[in-house]
């Protein structure tokens, strides 16, 4: 694989959030399905739209395999990122896209136990996030198996997101 | 007079040593660069050690050293490097192009860890300059 590889993998751990979708957000319904689990905020300029365009990317680079590719994203900034803007952002990339907000605490929670940092900065009246960039590989039986870091090409996904679905 | 030619052929022959060290080819018998948190770091940490494992600043080579390996030997889930990691976990980090790499990592003061990726040492010199750092390393 290209992404960095856990061993042994664990199971992604499970949460309760809401989601873009106007509903339940929990990891575990995606069992069955391969996942890219990232985390950002729709006001990133730089990280977040590179990788979203990537995933994007990559997923038509898989054809009908792509049906069974999940990509979640979850906030850091749960107060700007409603459900309804991250649903407007992330159809932005590619509609099936879904994303996850919450309390502070609730995400806080969430990025703990994926080793998530996010640090948020004030700048002027505004503020910004500095946040890990990496992205988690979640096989089908939910176990994460890659840790892709920023900048990895739509190629390397492809490949990648194709070991996992043959599993 | 024959003193200096000594001395001449002692450095002619030093010369032809280090070009010859230069021009074999570099082989590594693994590209593993191997970071590991030993059984008991989070409880010498919480009696006030001061355990640094992983430098904030990581160099790799293309080729020949490019895998960050990590393991986690303690009893309890540490962040380490870019990820967090459970007991008796390892990661393993293919590089596959000679960049910069940042990675978010809360167990640095600076909050920020650095991955230098090099490019394959591809003239005699850079190849003499990579085996003497292996060899201070």
């Amino acid at each position: 694989m290209k992404a960095g590889v856990f061993d042994p993998p664990r199971q992604a751990p499970d949460f309760s959030l809401s989601s873009s979708t106007g509903h339940e957000l929990k990891i575990s319904q995606y069992r069955g399905k391969v996942v890219l689990l990232a985390f950002g905020f729709t006001s990133c300029t730089e990280v977040c739209p590179t990788t979203l365009n990537t995933f994007a990317v990559a997923r038509r680079k898989l054809g009908p395999q792509a049906a069974d590719v999940q990509v979640v994203y979850i906030t850091v900034d749960p107060h700007r990122d409603v459900p309804a803007r991250l649903a407007k952002y992330l159809g932005s990339f590619d509609p099936t896209f879904v994303g996850g907000t919450g309390t502070e605490d609730q995400l806080a929670a969430v990025r703990s136990s994926y080793g998530i940092s996010a640090e948020k900065k004030i700048i002027g009246n505004d503020y910004t996030y500095a946040h890990s960039s990496f992205a988690y590989l979640i096989d089908r039986t939910g176990r994460i198996r890659g840790l892709m870091p920023y900048g990895h090409s739509p190629d390397d996904y492809a490949n990648d997101l194709t070991i996992l679905l043959r599993e | 007079m024959r003193a200096r030619s000594v001395t001449l052929l002692g450095i002619a022959a030093a010369v032809a040593a280090a070009l010859g060290i230069g021009l074999v080819p570099i082989q590594t018998g693994s590209h593993d660069q191997i970071f590991e948190i030993p059984k008991g770091t989070w409880a010498r940490r919480m009696s006030g050690d001061k355990v640094e494992i992983l430098p904030d600043h990581i160099r790799l080579t293309l080729g020949l050293r490019d895998i960050l390996v990590l393991r986690n030997h303690d009893d309890v889930p540490q962040i380490f490097g870019p990820t967090l990691m459970m007991p008796g976990q390892s990661f393993r980090l293919p590089f596959e192009r000679a960049a910069q790499y940042q990675f978010a990592c809360t167990a640095h003061a600076s909050g920020q860890m650095t991955i230098v990726v090099e490019p394959n040492p591809a003239t005699p010199w850079a190849r003499i300059a990579w085996r003497a750092r292996e060899l201070l390393h």
